[in-house]
């Protein structure tokens, strides 16, 4: 028989017993388009997460005391401003370094308040971080070396504060003392669960008269290029480890971020797609049971397919061909379900959703796979049928 | 044509064997009409299945078309009962949600032949049986004589060179019955295609010109 007309045979057979062949195809559409949905769940997050620790700006280095550890509070900082000015020679470029003390404060306009991070920085602070200002300037070094009690908002807090009308040249009050508003940033949205709107820029001298303290928090760092970065987190360390003999200090780069959450979070795209893959078994299994009830059912026509001349591979050949069918036809099905399901899921939460070429490959290919191994049973229980039995049955 | 020597067959039933076929010996020529004819049990099905090459003899000898059964796979088999032999059942054994033109056709689908020329070849036949006009309806579109009259295009349409009719009458009122016996006979005496009839009715068996009675897996006259 030629596969042309054994495709033929299985289509008819498939249309014939619509009702069953949609129900057994539901199982498979159902197993591909969760694969398809969760994983382009998992990895539109994982992306998502990715663009925010790059967003953040290119070839940084974050020094901070204590370990690098997602588990752990921070610790608290010994870092003054003596390690600032070490800091800055060892980097040699004043441009490429900055400095934050934060601390959370409620700040004030009329009658509006928001409670916000204020971070007391230098004025390269724009130059190491990406940071776009809306309107007005950024801090100057002037701001910077006289403790100047001006500050730049976050579109969020300039939102809150004033409205539609422009911050610039208002006065706010943060934690009791005025300040007058220089430059509001653009709008960044969140970064890594921080909202990067709802903060507050202040000189790092002010900050530390303000809060009465001559801490430096941490200092981040943009290396010139990516060769450099691992040794130069090794000079600053080996600077402040000097410095300060009995404390621990911890240089992370972007790259380190992101193979932690990209690990986490590709193990968890793993883990969606594992329990996802689960289901598509189940739809395999259902497969092949109907598979096997509908050898059963056509005893009589595989006897009689045998009489009039068709060979146990024909029979067999027809058979795994109805499972290839169904499963494919459901593999088509359950991606296109995936993929709005997907498509979907983007537009109506903050879900973001990434619908990778691998997964529908992947989706359809086990289908095939399940329609190939879940039907070759049946089939060959089809071919094998003796003609003389098969016709008897009634 | 066929050769059965000494041909016997049984089956295992629970570590114990039961003869069904004891050393029968049968010969069947082009042309001969023949008639097997014993009641239930006597071993006529089984005899019928061998005869047709849809079973292996357990014991003796059977050449079909000059092929020892014994030595063939069942690949070949089947490509025997494609090019040698028609097969008329009972219960007429017609699929069900398929055009009449395509239930005759499907012997052709396995001699590996194109659509165009399997609806040709199954369109002429129908023609032969009387049932050029009901090529699109389904079996359960015909009447018992007209799907037994579908189900003898279908054994013809390979043009083989024996029929082998199983109670072809079984299912069909007298009136209807006669039709498909006549349209049996003529077949055999137009195109020398062999036909070999199994049945329990005596009336049916006297009109061939050759009559073996069975009873209990032996041949009895």
């Amino acid at each position: 028989m030629r596969l042309a007309e054994a495709w033929r045979v299985a289509m008819s057979a498939l249309v014939a017993n619509r009702m069953r062949s949609a129900l057994t195809m539901l199982g498979m559409v159902i197993g591909v388009g969760a694969v398809v949905v969760l994983v382009a769940l998992g990895t539109g997050t994982k992306n998502m997460v990715e663009a925010q620790v790059e967003g953040l700006g290119s070839n940084l280095l974050i020094v901070v005391p204590g370990q690098v550890n997602f588990n752990a509070a921070p610790a608290v900082s010994r870092m003054d401003n003596q390690d600032l000015d070490a800091m800055v020679k060892v980097v040699g470029d004043r441009e490429r370094i900055t400095a934050t003390l934060t601390s959370g404060e409620t700040v004030r306009a009329g009658n509006e308040s928001v409670f916000t991070t204020v971070n007391g920085v230098m004025e390269s602070t724009p130059k190491v971080f990406l940071r776009g200002l809306r309107t007005g300037t950024y801090l100057s070094r002037t701001d910077v070396d006289t403790g100047r009690r001006v500050a730049v908002l976050g579109s969020f807090v300039a939102q809150r504060l004033f409205g539609e009308r422009d911050a610039v040249g208002q006065q706010v009050t943060i934690a009791g003392v005025r300040f007058r508003v220089i430059g509001v940033f653009a709008p960044l949205g969140q970064s890594l669960g921080v909202d990067r709107d709802n903060e507050v820029h202040i000189p790092i001298t002010t900050a530390q008269r303000l809060f009465g303290t001559g801490r430096v928090d941490a200092f981040a760092v943009k290396a010139p290029d990516r060769e450099t970065i691992d040794r130069l987190g090794e000079e600053l360390l080996g600077e402040l480890k000097r410095r300060h003999p009995d404390t621990e200090f911890s240089a992370v780069t972007q790259e380190q971020i992101l193979g932690v959450l990209g690990n986490i979070l590709g193990i968890l795209t793993a883990v969606l797609a594992a329990i996802a893959g689960i289901s598509l078994l189940v739809g395999g299994v259902g497969v092949s049971n109907i598979m096997l009830v509908s050898v059963r059912e056509r005893t009589k026509e595989i006897g009689l397919r045998k009489a009039v001349g068709a060979r146990p591979r024909d029979i067999g050949l027809q058979f795994l061909l109805e499972a290839v069918l169904l499963t494919t036809a459901g593999g088509i099905g359950g991606t296109l379900l995936g993929v709005t399901a997907a498509l979907l899921t983007a537009a109506l939460s903050p879900v973001p959703a990434a619908i990778t070429w691998w997964s529908v490959v992947l989706a359809f290919g086990v289908s095939a796979a399940v329609g190939i191994i879940f039907g070759v049973v049946p089939a060959q229980r089809a071919g094998r049928l003796d003609p003389v039995v098969a016709l008897r049955t009634d | 044509m066929i050769e059965a020597i000494e041909v016997a067959r049984s089956y295992e039933l629970d570590g114990v064997s039961v003869p069904a076929l004891k050393r029968v010996s049968l010969t069947i020529e082009d042309g001969d009409y023949l008639a097997i004819i014993g009641p239930s049990g006597s071993g006529k099905s089984t005899l019928m299945h061998l005869l047709g090459a849809l079973d292996r003899p357990t014991a003796g000898k059977l050449l079909i078309d000059g092929k020892d059964i014994a030595t063939l796979t069942a690949p070949e088999m089947a490509r025997l009962r494609n090019e040698t032999i028609g097969f008329v059942f009972q219960a007429f054994h017609l699929l069900p949600r398929t055009s009449a033109l395509d239930n005759v056709a499907l012997p052709l689908v396995y001699r590996g032949l194109g659509a165009r020329e399997r609806r040709k070849r199954a369109h002429s036949t129908l023609e032969r049986v009387g049932l050029a006009h009901r090529t699109n309806h389904r079996p359960n579109q015909l009447s018992g004589g007209e799907q037994q009259r579908v189900a003898i295009a279908r054994a013809l349409v390979t043009e083989p060179k024996v029929l082998l009719a199983d109670e072809p009458t079984g299912n069909l009122d007298s009136t209807t019955g006669q039709a498909v016996l006549d349209l049996l006979e003529n077949l055999n005496t137009e195109s020398q295609v062999a036909l070999v009839m199994v049945t329990h009715d005596r009336d049916i068996a006297s009109r061939a010109q050759r009559q073996i009675s069975m009873r209990d897996g032996e041949i009895v006259g």
